[in-house]
């Protein structure tokens, strides 16, 4: 499966924190790299999205939609700062 | 931003054998920045739905924005969106999206755009937005597409030649009497053709992932900083 950039998450993230994300700052968990969202690879399919980091490739965080609703799992961002 | 809204389709036109733009009319939609993008949703009778983005190739601040839309065969969304959309009809979207890979009159520095294919399109509306603001910043574009008749705005991009230059790289087939033969972009096309690192322009590249990523590494290679080289992925291979 084939990746996109973080910059096609500004949509769906806006549903969420109600502003544009994807020039929020996020520090991976993994390695420890700081980033702007608009970097990071983001591989989308029918189940869900996947956000990677560009440095490591670690999962950051995940979107899966539950009828009709996303939900965002994190836990792969150690911070995340706001634009 | 978040919210969805309906746009209805005021024109389309033919662009390439495989891709057409269309004008949207978006109530309160309120202008853009060159290079920001769309979500299009798409709902079935039987509510099911499918969203995909797409780059707006029209940033002139009014309510009506131009996007253009390359059919992928075996797509689930863009045949619908190049052979059956009608003036008239309604489609939801969702935008201004994203504040990243996005070019402002106010910038000043030199600007090295490059697009591979439909990847044109949010470089087109970059190139119209400095023309419209007449602003003095370098522009110039490598634009990589298969033959001559592939080529996106071609009238609107030969007429803007005054504001950016241009080469233009044909990968299968070459205008009648062109000097070289159909070749895809090579690290050494892109070294000759595109402004140096030494003078620290932006880069913008747009178009399908592989080409993307191709471009990008070598102009890593080419010693610019990568902070500076802003990339658009399409998907695809
Ligand atoms: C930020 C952003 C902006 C975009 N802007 C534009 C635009 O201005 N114009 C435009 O035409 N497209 C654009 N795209 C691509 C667009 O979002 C869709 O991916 C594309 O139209 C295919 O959708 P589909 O439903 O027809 O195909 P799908 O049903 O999603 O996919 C069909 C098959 O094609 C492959 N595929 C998916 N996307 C591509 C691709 N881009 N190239 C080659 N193969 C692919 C898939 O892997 C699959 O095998 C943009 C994508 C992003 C992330
Ligand atoms: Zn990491």
């Amino acid at each position: 499966m084939t990746h996109v950039d973080g910059n096609v998450l500004a949509g769906t993230l806006s549903e969420i924190f109600e502003q544009d994300m994807t020039t929020a700052a996020g520090e991976c968990a993994g390695c420890g790299h700081t980033a702007e969202l608009a970097v990071a690879l983001v591989y989308l399919s029918g189940a869900g999205t996947v956000v990677r980091c560009s440095t490591c490739g670690d999962v950051l965080f995940t979107i899966i939609d539950v009828d009709g609703h996303p939900r965002i799992n994190l836990s792969g961002v150690a911070l995340l700062r706001m634009p | 931003m978040g919210r969805w809204k309906s746009g209805r389709v005021v024109s389309t036109r033919e662009e390439t054998p495989s891709g057409r733009s269309i004008v949207l009319d978006v109530p309160g939609w309120g202008g853009n920045i060159a290079g920001q993008h769309v979500d299009v949703r798409l709902t079935a009778e039987d509510g099911y739905t499918a969203t995909r983005s797409y780059s707006i190739a029209s940033a002139d601040g009014s309510d009506r924005i131009e996007l253009a839309v390359d059919r992928l065969p075996d797509g689930e969304v863009s045949p619908f969106l190049v052979d059956v959309l009608a003036v008239g009809d309604e489609l939801e979207v969702r935008g201004p999206l994203g504040g990243w890979f996005v070019w402002k009159p106010e910038q000043t520095e030199p600007v090295q755009l490059i697009a591979g294919g439909s990847g044109i399109v949010p470089i087109v509306a970059m190139i119209r937005a400095h023309a419209a603001a007449g602003s003095r910043a370098r522009f110039e574009l490598l634009y990589s597409v298969r033959t001559p008749s592939d080529v996106f705005f071609a009238s609107e991009l030969e007429g803007l030649t005054t504001t950016y230059g241009r080469t233009t790289v044909y990968t299968r087939e070459v205008p009648t009497g062109w000097p070289v033969l159909p070749g895809r972009v090579t690290r050494e096309v892109l070294a000759e053709h595109t402004i140096p690192a030494s003078e620290r322009p932006s880069v913008f590249v747009c178009g399908p992932t592989g080409f993307v990523e191709a471009i990008a590494d070598w102009l890593v290679e080419l010693g610019h900083d990568p902070a500076r080289v802003k990339t658009e992925r399409f998907g695809g291979t």
